[in-house]
């Protein structure tokens, strides 16, 4: 069967894609940090799915390392999903450059330097899938998270360059663009019920837009329009707002 | 954020303590004076209410199958609709499990669930081999069949600590469809007969239109069934309609669910009729629609589950079915089932006899009306379903929970009794 690999598995979001796919029949590589750390998870995906499930040692901003990373995946993976991402401090990460870089390369610059690999490699076999979790962070700067959002913004017109490109050899490219979703990364805000999904819901909206070759998933389904309010307010005004 | 039960009512604030690791939850323990476990809120009433809540659902990790004898191991948290997804298509099933599949491990044994086939395997702590919980001084102990904890741990409501882990058995399948035998009744004698015909099946219930009065008290569609040993085990999840907001409180009166239950009963064919449906359809049709529990609008609602002694249970039955005619007020759904043999755990709710459970949503009058066939149901020797209360007296319940004083000594020689509380715990004073 084929295999799936995760990048920045320990994420929420990124354990229920696993759990989501496995229950599809696929088999899992997931790769994080201090990938050990995953095992009582992977376990978790392998009880559910009966499915081989591999843990891989990957840091996207070690990007000299990516290359030895894909090469020594034994079956090349069919699908990649990237998920993963660091949302630094927005006050912090102003006044910290340190900050704002590791925002910049974990969210874009890492994700360009494994997925060029990957896309590569798909384009030649003219099948596979990629989906690039980014955020709707990334649709307009706003002050309360620009940094984030800017290398988030980037990753998404990455990810549409790519789209166009490999449109051609059959490789589908997903753009996914959260809202507030219920993780540990947004633990200690208080998001608005309504608008915020569950990791599991994300989980599966990415599992179906992807597996019907859709091309930017915004999810809750909401936020599309949300984000259209937000976009067409001119810059005058917008630049007055604490949104 | 606070949680709120499945019957949104009683609305309260509370503090919420995620479960995700055992050292996190034993400073919890440490730190709080009193809490009560919380699985996935489809328990009724209060419960699993308290100041503060353990929320259990993160806990969801399997942790391994035996394959030989059919034996899954899991954290509390695992809902078993993952169960099902993980299981059937490889040919198992749960033995035992209620009409909804969103609760959580842990909560089918704090509830000692029941479902159809109750008569024939039991409660779901039939099908635990073995559990670990940690206590109010956070120790984990493991706890098997047999054993005090054991007894005291299923059907008790979260009072004996918080459940961590269980390895629990499952059922071989061939089929994920199921053999439906439909029979429609015209009165309470041609329903108990049915039900006492088909009681071989392993898998029975009745839907009882609870507005009929006169001659037609106790008219129902009884479904039974079983496996089909043919066919595949491609299950996959039914996708769910959902209820996006709460109704007007006014959208379901008595016009309505007369409406609803005429539809219902009238769409079946007269008599005897077969069908083969899914898993889905046939265990748990009200998960089909999400937050279903909207309908009875923003006050909430309630469910009244009582069981009678068979001996007792038509003429009972028969008293407090009239008495909700008389009453007018709407039951959208009224479940008629046979149960099997009690079982020795000190709460669990099933004995041998008939029980029915109705939903109310929460207006004036209601609970004197609940009051009144309270006195019915202990009269008829029966008892109250606490995972869908949130009204009963002390008086009532104590009266038809025979081990009861057994439960509330264990608690106190344990201390459970200071540590793990709910808002119906302190009610009846358990």
């Amino acid at each position: 069967m084929s295999y799936v690999l995760i990048v920045g598995a320990k994420s929420d979001i990124a354990k229920e894609v696993a759990r989501v796919y496995t229950k599809n029949g696929y088999d899992l590589y997931l790769a994080a940090r201090n990938a050990d750390e995953l095992e009582e998870f992977a376990e978790d995906v392998r009880v559910r799915g009966g499915k081989s499930v591999e843990l891989k040692e990957l840091d996207v901003t070690a990007f000299d390392t990516h290359e030895s990373f894909y090469d020594s995946l034994d079956e090349k993976p069919l699908g990649v999903v990237v998920v993963s991402g660091y949302m630094p401090e927005q006050h912090e990460a102003q006044k910290d450059f340190s900050k704002s870089l590791n925002a910049i390369n974990t969210n874009y610059t890492g994700a360009v330097s494994l997925l060029n690999i990957i896309a590569n490699d798909m384009e030649d076999k003219r099948r596979g899938f990629i989906v690039g979790v980014s955020s709707v962070a990334g649709d307009r700067g706003r002050k309360a998270n620009y940094i984030y959002g800017s290398a988030k913004a980037a990753f998404s017109a990455y990810l549409s360059g790519l789209r166009n490109r490999l449109h051609e050899s059959g490789v589908s490219v997903l753009t996914v663009k959260p809202g507030f979703v219920a993780t540990k990364m947004t633990e200690n805000l208080d998001l608005p019920e309504k608008l915020t999904a569950q990791p599991s819901d994300v989980a599966l909206d990415i599992f179906n837009a992807q597996q019907k070759g859709k091309n930017v998933l915004y999810t809750k389904w909401i936020w599309r329009y949300v984000m259209l309010i937000i976009g067409a307010i001119p810059e005058f005004m917008f630049k007055k707002m604490s949104i | 954020m606070s949680l709120i039960s499945w019957g949104m009512y009683p609305k309260t604030q509370n503090r919420v303590h995620k479960l995700t690791t055992k050292d996190a939850l034993k400073n919890t323990l440490q730190e709080s004076n009193e809490l009560i476990p919380f699985g996935n809120g489809r328990s009724y009433g209060d419960s699993a209410i308290a100041d503060e809540i353990v929320y259990t659902k993160p806990y969801d990790y399997f942790l391994n199958f035996d394959e030989e004898h059919g034996v899954l191991h899991c954290q509390a948290g695992v809902l078993l609709s993952d169960i099902l997804e993980a299981f059937v298509k490889r040919g198992w099933f749960l033995k035992v499990t209620p009409g909804t599949k969103l609760i959580t491990v842990g909560g089918a044994i704090a509830s000692d669930v029941h479902g159809k086939n109750h008569h024939i395997e039991g409660c779901f702590s039939e099908c635990v081999e073995e559990f670990s919980l940690m206590r109010a001084d956070g120790e984990i102990v493991t706890c098997q069949k047999g054993e005090e904890l054991f007894l005291a741990t299923c059907g008790g409501m979260g009072l004996t600590g918080i459940i961590l882990d269980a390895k629990i058995s499952l059922k071989k399948i061939n089929s994920q469809f199921i053999r439906q035998t439909t029979i429609k009744t015209k009165n309470l004698e041609e329903t108990f007969a049915a039900f006492e015909e088909y009681k071989h099946l392993p898998y029975s219930v009745a839907w009882i239109d609870c507005l009929a009065k006169g001659e037609e008290i106790g008219k129902c569609l009884l479904m039974v069934g079983d496996f089909a040993d043919d066919g595949d085990l491609a299950y996959k999840s039914a996708s769910k309609l959902n209820i996006p907001f709460n109704f007007p409180s006014f959208a379901l009166n008595k016009l309505s669910v007369k409406a609803f239950n005429w539809l219902y009963y009238n769409k079946a064919p007269n008599g005897i009729s077969k069908q083969r449906v899914g898993i889905d359809t046939f265990f748990y049709p009200l998960d089909a629609i999400g937050n279903w529990n909207r309908i009875y609008g923003k006050n909430g609602f309630t469910q009244y589950q009582f069981i009678l002694p068979k001996e007792s249970s038509f003429e009972g039955l028969k008293i407090i079915l009239d008495k909700i005619a008389q009453s007018g007020k709407g039951s959208f759904l009224a479940v008629l089932k046979l149960y099997g043999k009690e079982n020795a755990n000190y709460l669990s709710f099933p004995i041998e006899g008939y029980s029915l459970a109705l939903d109310f949503k929460i207006e004036d009058g209601l609970f004197e009306l609940l009051d009144e066939l309270d006195k019915v149901v202990v009269e008829f020797g029966g008892r109250i379903y606490l995972t869908k209360d949130v009204r009963v007296s002390k008086e009532t319940f104590e009266k038809g929970y025979t081990h009861i004083e057994k439960f509330r000594e264990y608690r106190k020689t344990n201390k459970m009794d200071e540590k793990f509380n709910s808002l119906q715990s302190k009610r009846v004073e358990i």
